[in-house]
């Protein structure tokens, strides 16, 4: 390569980054998009219930442990009270549908706005603490909502959760009663909400979080407002939680304390070491093995503990680092060894 | 452009910072010397808002700036470079680049379009040719060597185009030569940019050869200002921080 050549290269670096990012969302959509293809055409294949459920499930999960790796992954904050907002996005919606007469639309609408006032309550409190403080703060919060759910009998029933069902109105033609509604609908939310998390990671926002989780110092001293972004994307983590929590309740037709439990919160910290923090796809592959391991081994044996804890100390410990971290390095190893020899 | 007055910060008994005053005109070049404890980097801190005064004003081009948080004061024109350089491991150096002037344009908290954006692309590409690490736009910050990440931090602040650049131990932990090399980018910098450049330094060759301007800091407290003949030339200044080698010299 010439100087020239190489001269006009430098000065298409930037350039060439820029017009990769904009191919990126492009590539997004098309995959997102093809995504919800196949999972559409999944059930004329296998036409299973367990296996529908099983991914109603993940979409309900998956939507949970991406969102929270939005905070742990990208910004640092580690969160062990997301598991509030998935508890509150359920029994929110499910009352909304119980005690109210609106339609669905308006009562996912309605849930997610008090979803985003609670969650900018308690972030504002709880962002500007210190690491384990954080962590701390959030769990607390968490244990206190759960707390009011198992007392506050009269609106939440307590430790029986809300019984009777959710109501279900026809809207746009969609009848949530019928399981392969709800299962094209739990679909085209996961989708749709991997999809918006992602702009959101590829956003300057989400570079800005990166900063933050890298040199939260250096950030201020660049101008960025700390507390301010921290709260922001504490709220939209929340946002998305609250949303699989949703698709929880629309599949188990109510709403339990488990919900809001701390071993949510838990179950999304180990979804996001099984598949890894360090790629957007991570927790949902994360999900997938959990989930798996969950109904496989509930299957086999009564010992899902145990077997659980053998596995997430193997991650954690001795491999370091999720499903996908190892995917990702391999490839980029594969990559870098392909460019070597190009030379 | 930059006027500190009266500025003070105690910590228990301590006087880390002891009623200074000085101002730094538009465009020039200081180093800030003094032996260790002096309270060089406290008076940094208190610039750039990491700490709060106890009394004073720090007036930058008009506007007091003392006990703002740092975020405001960077916004009003004040970019710092760290002793041991402060900046994002995971990001390559071009995304750190397009990164921070995408703080600068106000949309650090942009959601709707992808980075890095077009309108960061010129100021990024300028930073990076100044501080002469376009060549390595592509590797990861935690990769580059210690001169080049002390770079990038420099690069960091300029990328802001601050009114007022503070350097922190700009050539700390380097040999020799490479520390000539960077003061010489350094004054170079200052030159071409046309900036208030102050740095704190330790090695006095490099200090009585390139800054037009000295402040000595000794106890929290202004020992001397002047140009470098008059520095070196100072009484208490050579008692107080030359002094040890000149009586060493007599003892033999």
């Amino acid at each position: 390569m010439t100087e020239l050549q190489a001269g006009r290269t430098d000065s298409l670096g930037v350039s060439g980054v820029e017009l990769k990012s904009q191919r990126g969302q492009y590539l997004d959509v098309l995959v997102a998009l093809a995504a919800f293809v196949v999972l559409a055409i999944l059930p004329v294949f296998f036409g299973s219930k367990a296996l529908l459920d099983f991914v109603i499930r993940c979409s309900a999960f998956g939507l949970f442990a991406t969102s929270l790796n939005l905070l742990v992954g990208y910004t640092g904050l580690i969160s062990f009270g997301h598991g509030m907002f998935f508890g509150l996005g359920a029994y929110g919606f499910g009352l909304l549908m119980q005690r109210t007469g609106v339609s669905i639309p308006v009562a996912f609408a309605s849930t997610l706005l008090i979803t985003a006032v609670v969650a900018a309550v308690i972030g504002a409190i709880c962002v500007r603490l210190k690491e384990i403080y954080f962590a701390f703060v959030t769990l607390a919060f968490q244990m206190l909502i759960h707390s009011t759910i198992l007392s506050w009998t009269s609106l939440t029933g307590g430790d029986q959760g809300l019984r009777g069902g959710i109501p279900r109105p026809v809207f746009m033609g969609l009848d949530l009663s019928n399981h392969l509604h709800l299962y094209l609908t739990s679909c085209a939310l996961l989708v749709l909400g991997l999809l918006l998390m992602r702009q959101i990671t590829q956003s300057p926002f989400g570079y800005t979080l990166r900063m933050i989780r890298d040199n939260a110092n250096r950030a201020s001293f660049i101008g960025i407002d700390v507390w301010r972004a921290k709260l922001m994307i504490f709220v939209l983590a929340a946002l998305f939680a609250s949303t699989g929590g949703m698709v929880m309740a629309l599949f188990v037709s109510g709403a339990y304390p488990e919900f809001a439990y701390w071993t949510i919160s838990g179950e999304g910290i180990f979804i996001n070491m099984l598949g890894g923090i360090t790629t957007f796809l991570g927790p949902m592959v994360g999900t997938v093995l959990l989930l798996t391991l969950n109904d496989t081994v509930t299957r086999l044996t009564e010992y899902y503990g145990i077997v659980l804890g053998i596995v997430i100390l193997f991650f954690a410990i001795g491999l370091r680092k999720g499903l996908m971290d190892f995917a990702f390095d391999w490839y980029a190893q594969r990559r870098d060894q392909v460019r070597e020899r190009a030379r | 452009m930059l006027e500190i007055r009266g500025l003070s910060k105690s910590f228990g008994g301590v006087k880390a910072t002891d009623n200074v005053s000085l101002d730094f005109a538009d465009g020039s070049l200081t180093a800030v010397i003094g032996p260790n404890g002096a309270g060089k980097s406290t008076f940094f801190n208190l610039i750039t808002g990491a700490l709060k005064p106890d009394a004073g004003r720090i007036v930058l081009d008009g506007i007091d700036i003392a006990g703002r948080s740092p975020p405001d004061i960077v916004r009003c024109g004040i970019g710092r470079a760290f002793q041991v350089a402060s900046i994002f491991p995971s990001l390559t150096v071009q995304e750190t680049m397009l990164a921070a002037v995408c703080v600068d344009q106000r949309r650090a908290a942009m959601l709707h379009r992808r980075f890095p954006l077009v309108e960061a692309r010129e100021r990024a590409e300028y930073a990076m040719e100044l501080l002469g690490l376009a060549d390595q736009r592509g590797r990861t910050a935690a990769t580059l060597s210690h001169g080049d990440q002390k770079l990038l931090d420099i690069a960091l602040a300029l990328v802001l185009e601050p009114k007022v650049l503070l350097l922190d131990e700009p050539t700390a932990g380097m040999g020799t030569e490479e520390r000539w090399r960077m003061i010489d980018r350094i004054r170079e910098l200052w030159e071409r940019q046309k900036i208030t450049v102050v740095f704190i330094e330790h090695d006095m060759d490099i200090v009585f050869k390139i800054a037009p301007s000295i402040v000595v800091l000794c106890y929290g407290r202004i020992l001397a200002t002047g140009a470098p003949e008059a520095i070196r030339r100072n009484q208490a200044v050579i008692e107080a921080y030359l002094g040890t080698e000149h009586h060493a010299g007599a003892a033999v």
